[in-house]
């Protein structure tokens, strides 16, 4: 009897001896993503710009691309690089959400006349295709003069052209409270000239659209 | 009876353009903003009230903007700064001042809890400093640049 009790003990011991080492459940992956997460990322053009992060009276410096700053739960700061894995996986979705950045065209006229040149009408189709890909278009149109002519009469000029511009984007089905015109005259010169020099340049609208 | 009736309708007009008024004419006076993308639930949250965020929709100063598990929102500001923010998110706008002609401005928002992407416009470029991203533990100071940030909320 005895001897068996000694067995079942040897063998509760053999159980416990083996379960001990298991390997204990993998610790839980929750713990990381707790931390507050700072990624400075590259411009579109390619540079990188500068960011500060403080945290508890301390200033840190993120300059280089994907340079990243932790803030752990327990209020480490840890600065690294953030891998575009890891950027992906935690900001896909607010980074998709990003909203197209406003552009802006330039459109040249006729002398005199609000009328476009044939080259700028080609740009004027791929304004409309800027437009038309954009959720909730906004549009400012902003008429200018060379310098021939007297000031009010390139003031009215000016305005005509930014007004033609919009009659052309309303008859294409844009709606016309989303866009805003206005005529600088030859106030703002694209190319600095003498007053009555003729100069292309100058006779333009410029169309922002965001 | 019918008196009776007559004020009851008169009433509701009433109480129809008073809700008018405080929806339509604050909306126009500080637009600094325009919600570009809206996915899923996303709202923000006014004086009190709580406003369906589509797209099209104003962003105003001292707005919250608010996205569901579902949801995410992209945020054209009128310096063409974009904020961006994906599911489960609180962002919001603490402070929007810009002059068109200077450049000249101040930005500042909070990201309470959630995912961030930001792209700074004028007001950065014009005064490092100007812009500022806090969140709960944390204050970004904005030199001109791209960046994203996670926030852990007290939920989280």
């Amino acid at each position: 009897m005895t001897a068996r009790a000694v067995v079942g003990i040897l063998g509760l011991l053999v159980l416990f001896g083996c379960a001990r080492p298991a390997p204990p459940p993998p610790a839980p992956v929750a713990k990381p993503t707790r931390d507050d997460l700072v990624v400075l990322l590259p411009d579109q053009d390619g540079k990188t710009g500068a960011l500060t992060v403080t945290h508890g009276g301390t200033e840190r410096v993120l300059d280089t691309p994907r340079a990243s700053a932790r803030i752990t739960e327990e209020g480490r700061v840890e600065t690294g690089t953030a891998t575009p894995e890891e950027i992906q996986r935690v900001f896909g979705d607010a980074l998709a959400a990003q909203p197209p950045r406003p552009v802006s065209f330039l459109l040249y006229f006729l002398e005199g006349k609000a009328d476009l040149t044939p080259e700028s009408q080609v740009v004027l189709q791929q304004v409309f295709a800027e437009i038309a890909r954009r959720p909730s278009p906004e549009i400012v149109i902003i008429g200018h003069t060379d310098r021939v002519g007297t000031v009010p009469d390139n003031d009215r000029l000016s305005l005509q052209r930014a007004e033609k511009v919009r009659d052309d984007f309303v008859k294409r089905g844009i709606a016309a409270d989303q866009i805003q015109v206005a005529g600088r005259g030859e106030r703002e010169p694209l190319v600095p000239t003498d007053d009555e020099v003729a100069e292309p340049r100058n006779r333009r609208v410029e169309i922002s659209v965001r | 009876m019918a008196g009776r009736r007559r004020v009851k309708v008169l009433l509701l007009q009433m109480v129809v353009l008073g809700f008018l008024l405080v929806v339509t004419v604050p909306a126009r006076a500080q637009d600094v903003g325009q919600i570009k993308v809206s996915k899923g639930t996303v709202s923000i949250e006014r004086a009190g009230q709580r406003l369906p965020a589509g797209v099209g929709v104003k962003v105003q100063p001292a707005d919250v903007v608010r996205t569901g598990p579902d949801g995410s929102v992209g945020i054209l500001f009128a310096d063409a700064s974009l904020l961006s923010a994906g599911p489960n998110s609180v962002l919001a706008i603490d402070k929007f001042v810009f002059d068109s002609t200077t450049n000249q401005g101040a930005f500042e928002s909070t990201l309470q809890k959630g995912t961030l992407s930001a792209v700074s416009g004028k007001i950065a470029k014009q005064s490092p400093d100007a812009m500022k991203v806090r969140t709960p533990v944390a204050v970004l100071g904005v030199r001109g640049t791209e960046f994203v940030v996670r926030a852990m909320g007290p939920g989280d």
